[in-house]
């Protein structure tokens, strides 16, 4: 079994089936994409990983244990980060500040160790420092610390965004539409960004994607959504080459 | 610290020594505010609620019971925490306009009921509260919460209260119980409210129910507004300037309020930030010293 597993889960908004009994294997230390059409419920099955949607049936399991129906920050403390699809900084916030705040989830100061400077609070804070400088460094942001986070641009700010989601030390990573808005080189970059934080931290990297060029190149395996059911999940080239999929993405052949 | 008050009001004159020990209850009133509406982004409109809360008790405990002056402040910011806790509560589910409504409505409930509470002395207010606040002792107080609010905001909790006002979502996602942290930002306000409150019974020596109606919860309002919302310097500055101007715009006399909006009108169109919303230490040392700047070796 692997890191991350759904089974049979679905998902109604009022009487709107978004998914109906999808499951998924994610294998540790794999990355794994998510594709298919507008609406087929990508971002809703992120959203029930994450804690944001409780589903309406089946079970999401993380190593082992059953998280739907746990909280947010529940779920991203147990060791599952994530970016969003329509980018969410901390936009009055510095750079190094949107990292540091990443860090909430593995360090515990309190409101008493923070307002008396308890020394282990002191000794705590350096270490969010020094790890958030570090992930700067790694996405290539450490020069623009201390810019506001929406002063940056958008290929920097979803690094950012990815930086912040790895500060919470996670084992999965899941990345809600990566290379949405970037441009040739910029996703080329991102491609090989994306297998360097999977191979340097052991992560689990789970991506929903639109950019058929950047899922079919990093992708080891994809699963298919469309209208809410999973159509197909394999090897690239397996999916590539199936029927259905080849249905949902280009018609039925009259 | 009673050498202190004696040698201070020889040097200076009276009226004066009460604007400053006004404009330090207000800065230990504001930057609970701050904390709640600045930082963590919770509009609330009923900060003289809480204030009311912390006068009264702290009053009335000293009135009828005669305790210790230390005692009784921290009784009265006490109970205004917990207040703030029950308030809180609510925060849990609703934002913005909704919120408002509600803090409006706890002050204007809290106002009546200490309009009607015998032990408080009804509508006649309660009078002969003995006079413990000083000049020295106001400030000694606001210095310590502002040193203490500044540690607070550089801390993991503070930062994850901007965080919680700057995206929720992502607060969330970044292992941030904001339920929590929502109702403790309302503690941290209210007791800071409550603390100014009995400080400010304590050296007005009388207090009654329309003191803290819903136009002072607005003062409250526009000094961290105006002075930059989530910024420490940029409250006191604000509250500065908005507890001198009704005594500076004496001059104009009946006109007072007026040139009070207009101040209000003109300086949200200059600086719609607030006077130091946006400005940052960092900045400031980087122009003007042009070299680069150490941030966190330490």
């Amino acid at each position: 079994m692997g890191i991350l597993t759904l089974e049979g889960v679905s998902q109604e908004f009022g009487g709107l089936l978004a998914l109906d009994d999808v499951n998924l294997d994610v294998e540790k230390e794999k990355i794994f994409g998510i594709i298919g059409p507008n609406g087929a419920g990508k971002t809703t099955l992120f959203n029930i990983i994450t804690g944001i949607y409780t589903p309406t049936g089946g079970k999401v399991k993380y190593q082992e244990h059953q998280i739907n129906g746990h909280p947010p920050y529940d779920v991203a403390r147990m060791g599952i980060g994530r970016t969003f699809q329509n980018i969410r900084l901390f936009n009055k916030l510095s750079v190094l500040d949107n990292v540091k705040v990443g860090c909430h989830g593995v360090t515990k100061a309190g409101f008493f160790g923070a307002l008396f400077g308890l020394p282990g609070e002191r000794l705590e804070e350096k270490e969010i420092t020094l790890r958030s400088c570090e992930l700067l460094e790694m996405v290539g942001l450490y020069e623009k610390k201390m810019e506001y986070a929406d002063n940056l641009s958008y290929g920097e700010q979803r690094k950012l965004e990815i930086a912040r989601a790895l500060a919470l030390k996670p084992a999965l990573l899941l990345l809600d539409e990566p290379a949405a808005g970037m441009n040739a080189s910029e996703k080329v970059n991102l491609m090989t960004f994306i297998k360097e934080i999977r191979n340097n931290e052991n992560l689990t990297i789970l991506l929903v994607e639109h950019d058929m060029n950047v899922v079919m190149n990093i992708c080891e395996q994809i699963a298919v959504l469309d209208y809410g059911r999973k159509i197909a999940d394999g090897p690239p080239e397996e999916v590539k080459n199936d029927e259905k999929v080849i249905q949902s993405y280009l018609g039925v052949e009259a | 610290m009673n050498i202190m008050d004696a040698l201070i009001s020889q040097y200076i004159d009276a009226y004066y020594l009460h604007i400053m020990v006004l404009i330090g209850i207000n800065i230990i009133l504001a930057l609970g505010l701050n904390i709640t509406t600045g930082v963590t982004g919770q509009l609330s409109m009923g900060h003289a609620g809480f204030m009311s809360i912390g006068a009264y008790t702290a009053a009335i405990l000293s009135v009828h019971l005669a305790l210790p002056f230390w005692a009784v402040l921290l009784c009265g910011a006490t109970a205004a925490a917990g207040f703030g806790f029950l308030l809180g509560l609510p925060t849990l589910r609703l934002e913005g306009d909704y919120l408002a409504m509600v803090t409006i409505g706890f002050a204007e409930i809290i106002r009546v009921f200490f309009l009607n509470f015998e032990p408080g002395g009804k509508a006649v207010g309660l009078s002969g509260i003995p006079e413990h606040t000083t000049f020295s002792l106001v400030w000694v107080i606001a210095i310590v919460v502002i040193v203490l609010n500044i540690k607070l905001l550089n801390s993991r909790i503070g930062r994850s209260f901007y965080a919680i006002r700057e995206n929720e979502i992502a607060a969330e996602a970044a292992g941030i119980n904001t339920t929590r942290l929502k109702v403790l930002s309302f503690m941290v306000g209210a007791f800071l409210a409550g603390l100014g409150g009995g400080l400010y019974a304590h050296y007005m020596t009388y207090i009654a129910p329309q003191d803290f109606g819903f136009m002072k919860s607005i003062e409250f309002l526009n000094m961290v507004v105006l002075g930059g919302m989530g910024s420490i310097p940029g409250t006191i500055l604000g509250t500065v300037v908005l507890t001198l101007a009704p005594e500076m715009l004496r001059i104009v006399a009946e006109y007072r309020l007026l040139f009070y909006g207009a101040l209000l009108v003109i300086l949200m169109i200059f600086r719609p930030n607030g006077l130091l919303g946006d400005v940052r230490w960092y900045d400031i040392k980087k122009r003007w010293f042009s070299k680069e700047v150490k941030t966190w070796e330490s």
